[in-house]
């Protein structure tokens, strides 16, 4: 498969992220830096119950307060606005209404109520203190176990219980597997919920202008164009006058792929009121009412032999729905059942996964959505059977990798992997550490007392995502790339990056591409007024799919300039090299012509031969046939203090392989991000709600996110299996860590344990936690 | 968040800021560095009337020394005490607490006399200055007096301090020779506030301990001196043994540790001995 082609200056090359400057020195417009005049400030009154009926709302007081234009209850807009859309399509799936403000009942706490908007947003965050609401509290769910048992309260009479879906696989012969098994290990694991915390919370600026009939909304979202579409189809509005433009976002993490009531409210609300409506969300909010992620039970067993031969896997996992669904909430637990036989070959794999309905905020992406979850299952149960077989975790992952000659390699779920090459990867990072050698060191650290534990992690991931078959609303993407008049390049691109990067990766493609300098690139996102088609940036597909249509797009208008300059110089266009600014005949570049030159040649048109036609301009949309699968090796060192349950990370190594790479200064960022996030759920997050259904855990002076402080040093390399699912053979990189972190801190600190006979400890491993299973164990509890 | 209304007052010296409290009493909140009352009425769980900034009274700000004192004034910040060259030479257990309050932003605006006066249980400086016998000088209508900081801690978030009074000043001993301090914890990793912090301040002579302050905060609902711990270990030498041996008593006597989803009560109970253990080890290095 061809890579990138000409001669490569900057891709490969640690360019700087040209974005930073911007926001280094807070020149950056997020949607709060956005001011329109006359702009009018909505706020929302949320549930203070999980689930309880509302009986009266009472708002005359709030919309007397002077500065206060109006109070909207879920009564007043219910023909008016559609509901929250989910796009998930599963069998059987109950797919309750999920109104962008509460008719009738309330079931989380967090649910918009009734939405103010005031001339300012103090006097809207007055008017909320003088609505009263009359609710009658109803019994609240929030345990899964408990939440499938049928008497159990339900959310939904009408569901008759609060399973949400099941999906079943049966693949191989799952019962003979086990029962020939030499040894079959069993254990319920927990992906905790976690609360996706970006720095910049959720805004929304909408503009109204009458005369025009055009609305324009302001959101920071990952996915522009899908939200232009459903605001249309909520607000019953021609999308053809809808533009929604995505400023600078400050970090999403899944949590912006989505579509939220307030962006409809907010929408509706300029309309109505013919001026510009304003709402920035609160932290507080953010905590309750922005998706979460993860929230699994696991119920896992592995049948395995004693040379260490996994032969089958049967699981029952249980998915934390919340109480609606946002844009894909059923879906994102699908992720784990597809990829849960994760870097192995089992063979025979029997699940049922089951969605769960709960009086909590819905979950949906975060960060690794579904596959942190599932690399979390496979890695730990695969290191539970090392323990139990005495097996070196490093033999036991050896002994099932599939073999580099057997890709493309179908797993029992459906999943064709694209490519790889986990031996060397993983040969990589032993090597990194002198695995062995290390395995010594612990030994005699052990004999002096200390709690050191070495945890792997060998992941495989599903990304790209993908081909439209396997993403609901389409799996492509689009871009155009457009010479101007003075040769100057627009980029413009369907992805809406929020921190990864790409108007510094992408530029570094096409100035390859094109020859031109890096600086005469402009890439523009995030605008469907003036990208008009895309899906977004969202499951490490920005560079696999948006990448390459630009790739493909800027090739298109470079055959053209090719074109004319063969016309111009009187020469065959597929001798023609472009270069510093330059287009010249192979071997005379003594005879170059500008590029600029041509530019405006084919702008100026008057003398272009028939059969171009004026302009530089070309648009692809690009589908891809398959999704990509990075994979890897993270090894984790660790020392538990046994006084206090305190974790050190002594060192961490991550070996990644995600194809090639544009530019290593980005992709080592998306690591150490990853990895931090992963280790946040590993050691640090999780959202705790009572059996009220309250978020305990509603600040970050509850809910601990990781701080530079305490994140390691990682040590990280990459190994390069290029994918053939597009030309760069390129896979993606925004999650790797996220997916691989979590389980390779357990598993370290479970191997620091080890000799205590502790055999697993439940995420997050808090010092509290950790010190509890010490003292456990030594009571001889948890010993499984 | 945005706070209630409210109406303000800087007044520039203490009388000025004495007179805004009696003419508005239970209305009036004061503003020191601002690092617990700004996200309580941010979030609308606290909506004083009237709030009198205190940042522009110079007389609050700064440390000295006096007779063997160190006074050190309320506004003072945790950076301030953290890199005070005064501070390092004659206490080093104050920049040793500072160092550990919060992050970088906090300790850049919070204050000793703001710390000391909010006496939220889980904060680092009343550890400190329990174990260093501080005085905490309050000012009020009728005069001023001083408050022995055992005192000083009444309950969760409630002081000796009437609600008429301003914290002006922190008086504390200077250590003599042979002793030394030290200050650790460990921090609730989301807030920073210690789940257990233990300070001791150690006087010993050859190895025997002369005399032993430990003060604990994070555990209880006001910050305590171990006093079984310090009797205990008094008079004897300073082996791994007894310090092990008496820093097991570093909750006798409490009955009200603290339980909440960051640490279970028998986690601060042993954390409070482990930390004692270890301070004591450190100081007495």
């Amino acid at each position: 498969m061809a890579t990138l082609a000409g001669p490569s200056r900057l891709v490969g090359a640690p360019i700087k992220r040209r974005e930073d400057p911007r926001l280094i020195q807070g020149l950056s417009h997020y949607v709060d830096d956005i001011k329109l005049v006359n702009t009018l400030h909505c706020t929302f009154l949320r549930s203070d119950y999980a689930h309880a009926e509302i009986k009266n709302i009472y708002t005359e007081a709030a919309k007397n307060l002077p500065g206060v234009v109006t109070v909207i209850t879920g009564e007043d807009i219910q023909e008016k606005i559609g509901s929250v859309p989910c796009a998930a399509e599963i069998d059987g799936l109950k797919i309750p209404d999920h109104p962008v403000l509460a008719v009738g009942r309330v079931r989380f706490v967090g649910e918009p109520v009734a939405a103010v908007v005031a001339t300012d947003p103090y006097i809207a965050r007055d008017a909320l203190d003088l609505i009263e609401i009359e609710f009658r509290e109803l019994p609240v769910v929030v345990d899964m176990d408990k939440a499938i048992e049928p008497d159990s309260p339900v959310i939904y009479e009408e569901f008759g219980d609060n399973i949400a879906f099941t999906m079943p696989l049966d693949a191989g012969d799952v019962d003979t597997a086990f029962a020939e098994a030499d040894h079959v290990i069993s254990h319920r694991l927990v992906n905790q919920r976690l609360i996706p915390i970006a720095m910049e919370p959720r805004g929304v600026l909408a503009e109204y202008l009458r005369g025009e009939g055009t609305l324009t909304v302001r959101s920071s979202t990952q996915i522009p164009h899908h939200l232009k579409t459903f605001l249309s189809i909520l607000l019953d509005f021609p999308e053809q006058r809808v533009r929604v433009i995505a400023p600078e976002v400050g970090g999403a993490f899944g949590s912006k792929l989505n579509v939220y009531a307030e962006e409809a409210v907010v929408a509706y609300l300029a309309i109505q009121l013919g001026k510009p409506v304003k709402w920035i969300e609160k932290r507080g909010e953010n905590f309750t009412s922005t998706i979460h992620g993860r929230d699994q039970i696991n119920y896992v067993e592995i049948a395995v032999n004693n040379d260490g031969t996994i032969t089958g896997l049967r699981a029952k996992l249980l998915a934390n729905m919340g109480a609606y669904y946002q844009l894909l909430t059923p879906i994102i637990p699908v992720l784990t059942y597809l990829m849960i036989p994760g870097a192995y070959k089992i063979p025979n794999i029997k699940l049922e996964l089951i969605g769960v309905l709960t009086n909590k905020m819905a979950t949906d992406a975060y960060r690794g959505a579904g596959r942190p979850e599932a690399t979390y299952i496979i890695e730990r149960m695969i290191d539970l059977a090392a323990q139990k077989l005495g097996m070196d975790p490093k033999i036991i992952r050896f002994k099932n990798f599939p073999q580099p000659e057997e890709f493309p390699f179908e797993i029992p779920t459906g999943i064709v992997y694209d490519s790889g090459n986990y031996q060397d990867t993983f040969d990589k990072a032993l090597g990194m550490i002198d695995y062995d050698d290390l395995r010594g060191q612990q030994a005699e650290r052990r004999k002096r007392g200390e709690y050191v534990g070495i945890g792997i992690c060998t992941y495989a991931e599903i990304s790209g995502f993908g081909p439209s078959i396997g993403v609901a609303g389409g799996g492509w993407e689009s871009s155009t790339v457009r010479i101007e008049r003075t040769g100057k390049v627009t980029v413009l691109t369907g992805v809406s990056p929020h921190g990864q990067g790409q108007e510094t990766s992408f530029a570094q493609i096409i100035a390859d591409e094109l020859g031109v300098d890096i600086d005469d690139i402009a890439v523009i996102h995030g605008d469907t007024g003036r990208q008009p088609q895309g899906i977004g940036t969202f499951g490490s597909r920005a560079t696999p799919v948006g990448g390459t249509a630009m790739l493909v797009a800027g090739r298109q208008v470079k055959d053209k300039m090719a074109k004319l300059t063969a016309h111009l110089l009187e020469a065959n266009p597929d001798d023609l090299v472009f270069e510093d600014g330059k287009i010249f005949v192979q071997g005379s570049p003594a005879q170059a012509v500008e590029f600029a030159t041509v530019a405006a040649e084919a702008h100026n048109a008057a003398s272009l031969p028939p059969e171009i036609e004026p302009g530089l301009e070309a648009t692809h949309f690009f589908e891809p046939e398959k999704f990509t699968n990075p994979f890897g090796a993270h090894i984790a060192i660790v020392e538990v203090d046994p006084a206090t349950g305190e974790i050190d990370i002594e060192r961490y190594i991550a070996v990644d392989d995600i194809g090639h790479i544009i530019n290593p200064l980005l992709v080592t960022g998306q690591v150490h991000g990853g990895i931090a996030q992963g280790l946040g759920q590993a050691l640090y997050e999780g959202a705790v709600y009572d059996e009220n259904g309250q978020l305990l855990t509603g600040s970050l002076m509850d809910y601990a996110v990781p701080k530079a402080t305490q994140v390691p040093h990682v040590e990280n390399d990459y190994t390069v299996t290029p994918s053939p699912a597009n030309p760069m053979g390129v896979k993606g990189v925004g999650e790797t860590g996220t997916i691989a972190s979590t389980a390779c801190v357990v598993n370290a600190v479970v191997d620091a344990l080890s000799p205590l006979g502790v055999k697993d400890i439940e995420m997050p491993l808090t010092p509290n936690r950790v010190w509890q299973v010490i003292q456990d164990a030594k009571k001889g509890v948890n010993a499984l | 968040m945005i706070p209630g209304s409210f109406e303000y007052f800087a007044p520039t010296s203490v009388d000025e800021a004495l007179a805004l409290l009696k003419k508005n009493g239970e209305d009036a909140k004061l503003l020191a560095g601002g690092h617990s009352l700004i996200p309580t009425m941010k979030l609308r769980l606290a909506e004083p009337e009237v709030i009198v900034d205190l940042n522009r009274i110079g007389d609050l700000k700064g440390i000295s020394e006096s007779g063997g004192t160190l006074i050190i004034g309320g506004l003072t910040t945790h950076y301030e005490l953290e890199t005070s060259d005064l501070a390092h030479q004659k206490i080093p257990l104050l920049p040793q607490t500072a160092a550990q309050i919060g992050d970088v932003q906090v300790r850049n605006k919070g204050t000793i006399g703001g710390s000391l006066a909010h006496a939220d249980p889980a904060a680092d400086w009343p550890a400190a200055v329990l174990a260093l016998d501080a005085e905490i000088k309050a000012v009020g209508q009728d005069g001023e007096r001083l408050i022995e900081a055992a005192d000083f801690f009444e309950d969760l978030y409630t002081t000796a301090l009437e609600p008429d009074e301003i914290l002006t000043e922190i008086h504390i001993p200077i250590p003599g020779e042979n002793s030394n301090g030290t200050y650790l914890k460990l921090p609730q990793i989301a807030s920073g506030f210690a789940l257990t912090g233990v300070a001791v301040l150690l006087t010993q002579i050859e190895n025997v301990c002369q005399n032993l302050a430990v003060a604990v905060t994070g555990v209880s609902n006001v910050p305590y001196r171990a006093a079984s711990v310090e009797s205990d270990l008094r008079g004897k030498v300073l082996s791994a043994e007894n310090i092990a041996a008496a820093a097991e008593k570093a909750v006798d006597g409490v009955d009200d540790v603290l339980e909440d989803i960051h640490a279970s009560e028998a986690y601060r109970r042993n954390l409070a001995k482990v930390y004692t253990c270890r301070a004591i080890e450190s100081a007495a290095v």
